[in-house]
């Protein structure tokens, strides 16, 4: 009997303790399974900023380092310079990466440094309990945007991806989702581009993933899902932004997503 | 053997720390201390390390922390502005244990201040600086020989104790030139088994500052609690220029010591007999031989370039009883050895009421 699905190696045989519906734990596991592909797991060192994503160590069987709220980048500039050949990743949140941290993430970016950003935006700040993030969606109801986030007093929403994908030093930048399981494919996909940039020393990669956060949102999981599918996607365009090891072909924006009629 | 060379304190500092085997600098330009980095910005290169530029003090202290946690050597340098910014860093770098070397050329404050020399950061120094319960350690020197070995010293306590360690000095330790005792090469970085070097042959390691279960954080404090009392009990650095007999001891530090060296002079040739004591380690503080000297002398003048920070150590060293004053000197100003002579002189000959405090 051949075996078709297992536990990656470097996935630690032990439960989440993310909430219901989140996302995290299938970007743990891509993580995992693209560590495994690549024989990455004794010269990957990772990086998760402050979040729901700092437990990063209890699940991935992986040398890691915590930063400060933000600064992961900035860390993982100074571990990747001082062992170039190793694997180093940041993991953070939307708060993390896109507020508190943005300074950093633009000058790692736009110095090209050789590593991974894996961003995961649930368009809410999760681990303090559901305020309103950078990423928040206009109208969007959360703790500090009780009525909805207005852009005449917060703002709008923060497309990472885009802003990064046209600094000299980013060899990639994509968005990818994980509401369906053929969105987890793709982004699968997108994983291994980001991974193989780094391993090609290319540069800067940085993927972006849509995720739900349905305790904070106040939804089902599956509402979660469908609120990806209806409003996230609206507001966040999926796609490769920028991919220099492409083909030219290949770098266009992604084709017009079949898979979003799954549901 | 060891070469002597006319250099400025910066460039010595700089060059101590490439003796020590740093090899990875990241920093931020800010007056007065870019000597330092545009020295190693061609220095490290050159002997095979990283200069890097960073965006803002902030990622300078992260990069420092990053690469500390992949086992490198490392340090950044900054003055008072920057080093407030670096209080993030440097709490979580001392709750991870991670050493690393942070050298402040201070300025003067609160604010922008000014880019003379002072010592009111003395407080931030060694009082943690950052949130939660720790120390740095902090060395300060008042010779360009000393900013060339202290830095050497600090490296290898950061390493030995890991925790970060600080140079604190000023503009005029920075910018000015003496001889030096170069150190030919001697790098003797310890095995740092903890360091994020990839899981090969080994388990999955973790470096971190978080700890939520019941009791855990309690546990780490008063771990590096014990690590702080071990650096107080073998670590305190001193210099005690004491007398058999004495009416008067000074307790001053940096730059500000060589002001009241030249009035201890000159005190002694007016046949005072007066005694100076100057910490070289701020933390750990030399609080023992403050209380000894103070138990034979009775009376204790503390001269500092600030409104009185050092001094509250002292007042807590000294022996029982013993009549305290205090020689401050903010904001830029430096205290000249005649207006030292001069207050040892009143102090010498006043009673008990001319003491500002009796510890």
């Amino acid at each position: 009997m051949q075996k078709i699905f297992a536990r990656p190696a470097t996935l630690l045989d032990t439960g989440f303790h993310f909430c219901p519906g989140c996302h995290h734990g299938i970007v743990h596991r891509l993580l995992c399974e693209m560590l495994d592909h690549y024989g990455l797991r004794e010269r990957a060192v990772g990086v998760p900023g402050v979040g729901c994503g700092v437990f990063l160590y209890d699940y991935i069987d992986i040398d890691v380092c915590e930063a400060p709220h933000g600064r992961a980048t900035a860390v993982a500039t100074g571990i990747k310079r001082v062992q170039p050949d190793h694997f180093v990743f940041t993991y953070q949140g939307d708060g993390d990466l896109g507020a508190i941290g943005t300074a950093e993430v633009i000058h790692a970016a736009n110095r090209g440094e050789n590593f991974t950003v894996i961003f995961v935006n649930n368009a809410v700040y999760g681990m303090t309990g559901g305020q309103m993030a950078p990423t928040t969606l206009l109208g969007q109801c959360t703790t500090t945007s009780p009525a909805g986030r207005d852009s005449r007093n917060d703002g709008y929403p923060l497309h990472l991806a885009e802003l990064l994908a046209p600094l000299e030093g980013v060899a990639f930048a994509a968005r990818v989702s994980l509401h369906t399981p053929a969105h987890v494919k793709k982004a699968r996909r997108a994983l291994q581009r980001a991974f193989e940039t780094q391993l090609e020393k290319r540069g800067f990669s940085f993927l972006e993933f849509i995720s739900a956060c349905p305790t904070n949102w106040r939804l089902t999981p599956y509402q979660s899902v469908e609120h990806i599918e209806k409003n996230m996607l609206r507001a966040f365009p999926l796609g490769t932004y920028k991919d220099t090891g492409a083909p030219a072909s290949a770098a266009a924006p992604e084709e017009e997503d079949t898979a979003n009629a799954v549901l | 053997m060891a070469k002597r060379r006319m250099m400025r304190g910066s460039i010595a500092l700089a060059e101590g720390a490439i003796t020590a085997g740093c090899r990875y600098y990241f920093g931020y330009p800010i007056t007065p201390q870019n000597e330092i980095s545009e020295h190693l910005s061609s220095r490290l290169p050159e002997v095979g390390g990283v200069f890097l530029q960073a965006e803002s003090e902030i990622a300078s202290i992260n990069m420092m922390l990053g690469a500390a946690a992949a086992g490198a050597r490392a340090m950044t340098s900054s003055s008072g502005p920057g080093i407030s910014l670096m209080q993030e860093g440097l709490s979580y770098m001392a709750g991870s244990e991670l050493p690393g070397l942070v050298v402040n050329i201070t300025r003067l404050g609160p604010g922008l201040g000014g880019i003379a020399a002072c010592q009111g950061d003395y407080w931030q120094a060694t009082r943690g600086g950052g949130h939660g319960d720790y120390r740095l350690i902090v060395l300060a020197p008042n010779s360009v020989q000393e900013m060339h070995d202290l830095a050497i010293r600090a490296l290898h306590l950061a390493d030995q104790y890991r925790n970060p360690a600080m140079i604190l000095a000023d503009a005029i330790l920075g910018q000015m030139m003496e001889p030096v005792n170069l150190e030919p090469p001697l790098v003797e970085i310890p095995p740092k088994p903890w360091a994020l070097t990839g899981a090969r042959g080994r388990k999955a390691q973790l470096i971190k500052s978080l700890y939520l279960a019941d009791g855990e954080m309690e546990k780490h404090n008063w771990k590096m609690y014990a690590k702080y009392q071990r650096l107080q009990e073998a670590e305190v650095m001193v210099e005690e220029d004491l007398e058999e007999q004495m009416d008067l001891l000074l307790v001053s530090f940096g730059s500000c010591s060589r002001m009241v060296n030249s009035a201890v002079a000159l005190a002694r040739s007016r046949g005072y007999r007066v005694g100076h004591i100057r910490p070289i380690t701020l933390f750990p503080f030399p609080s023992r031989e403050i209380r000894e000297a103070s138990r034979r002398v009775g009376k204790v003048l503390t001269v500092e370039m600030n409104t009185g920070q050092m001094w509250e150590d002292v007042r807590l060293a000294v022996h029982p009883g013993t009549l305290c004053r205090l020689l401050a000197r903010p904001g830029g100003a430096i205290p000249a050895p005649k207006e030292i002579f001069e207050e040892i002189e009143k102090f010498v000959r006043a009673g008990d009421h001319f003491a500002e405090n009796i510890c």
